[in-house]
């Protein structure tokens, strides 16, 4: 009994902090790993749709992205409210699509090419007359693989 | 002299913390971790001029029409639906198997056609891409479970193709008609 009294006599010892820097970079680079840059700055609002028959998108490195949507608030005194496509990291015309696969493409191995996926990002009021004009530029241009973005929900 | 003996002083490593978190801080805020997720098609290619007049004959009876118009309301059939009955009636036109005479002869044959307007909203369309993926997804599950007793997701690559060889996804979206009006 006399062992724990003589412990108690002396104080808590101070915790040692010296593993903390360990424990920060071991977050540090799970975060790095886990997470990928934001590569474009969206000019147009997107929400997207919810679904619960979806697939997680594979080889994010072969998949290009078109945001469909009405251009965000300060964007729109200038474009005004109406949904536009944003292709990279500008507004967008219907026609320049198809310029806008092949340059993804030429950006790519040839061997991937089969394998690459085009992501629609629209936004849940967008019409579909918009959507509709894309789908037909994508055929026009040949990639006929699409994905229409959705998040994760019931109705 | 005597701080030689005393060797190097030690570095302090008190604020390697700091900067990690610093550095961890940037990369929270720099980057997204959402994964992206979707529903997958696949467009059918352009039709080629020369090969226009040969369409392969279906019967109207292996056709299941559904239409969206601009007020996003649904005509399947012939006849008006709410879309929480869509997943149902898609069930039962696909895995009818000649029963009705008026309905799909069996899964392989039947096709989906869908058609929506200019004016359709992306949600009420996303909403009808959905349900009737949810559709198959519920008949290939069911027949996953009675033939290998376990789930369509669970089973190896040519269990999955011998499921899908018996529901084929067959949605055929028709070209585009502005009937609605656009906006």
């Amino acid at each position: 009994m006399s062992k724990f009294r003589k412990g108690g006599k002396k104080g808590m010892p101070a915790i040692s902090t010296a593993s903390l820097p360990d424990i920060v970079f071991m977050l540090l680079f799970f975060f790095m790993v886990t997470t990928v840059m934001r590569e474009t700055t969206l000019f147009v609002d997107v929400l997207t749709p919810k679904a619960t028959e979806i697939k997680k998108m594979e080889k994010k490195s072969l998949v290009s992205y078109i945001y469909i949507g009405s251009p965000v608030k300060r964007m729109q005194a200038s474009y005004g409210s109406a949904a536009r496509i944003q292709l990279n990291d500008a507004f967008a015309e219907v026609s320049e699509i198809q310029e806008f696969i092949a340059t993804e493409r030429e950006a790519r191995d040839e061997k991937e090419i089969p394998y690459m996926t085009t992501s629609i990002k629209a936004d849940e009021t967008v019409r579909m007359g918009i959507i509709t004009d894309v789908k037909q530029e994508l055929r026009k241009a040949n990639a006929l693989k699409i994905n229409y973005s959705t998040r994760k929900g019931d109705y | 002299m005597a701080s030689s003996r005393r060797g190097l002083p030690e570095i302090n490593a008190g604020s390697m913390a700091d900067i990690a978190f610093l550095l961890l801080i940037f990369f929270l805020v720099t980057t997204t971790m959402d994964v992206d997720t979707g529903i997958a098609r696949k467009l059918p290619p352009m039709p080629e001029e020369e090969l226009q007049d040969e369409d392969p004959q279906i019967h109207a009876k292996n056709i299941y029409v559904v239409l969206i118009n601009t007020n996003n309301q649904l005509l399947v059939e012939g006849e008006l639906m709410d879309i929480s009955q869509l997943r149902d009636g898609a069930k039962e036109f696909i895995d009818n198997n000649g029963r009705d005479a008026n309905s799909s002869e069996n899964p392989e044959k039947a096709i989906i056609s869908l058609q929506n307007d200019r004016g359709t909203e992306y949600m009420t369309y996303i909403r009808v891409q959905n349900e009737l993926a949810a559709a198959y997804n519920e008949l290939r599950n069911k027949a996953a479970l009675n033939k290998f007793g376990e789930r369509y997701a669970n089973l190896n690559k040519t269990q999955k193709k011998e499921i899908r060889k018996m529901y084929p996804q067959k949605i055929s979206e028709a070209e585009p008609k502005n009937i609605g009006g656009d906006s």
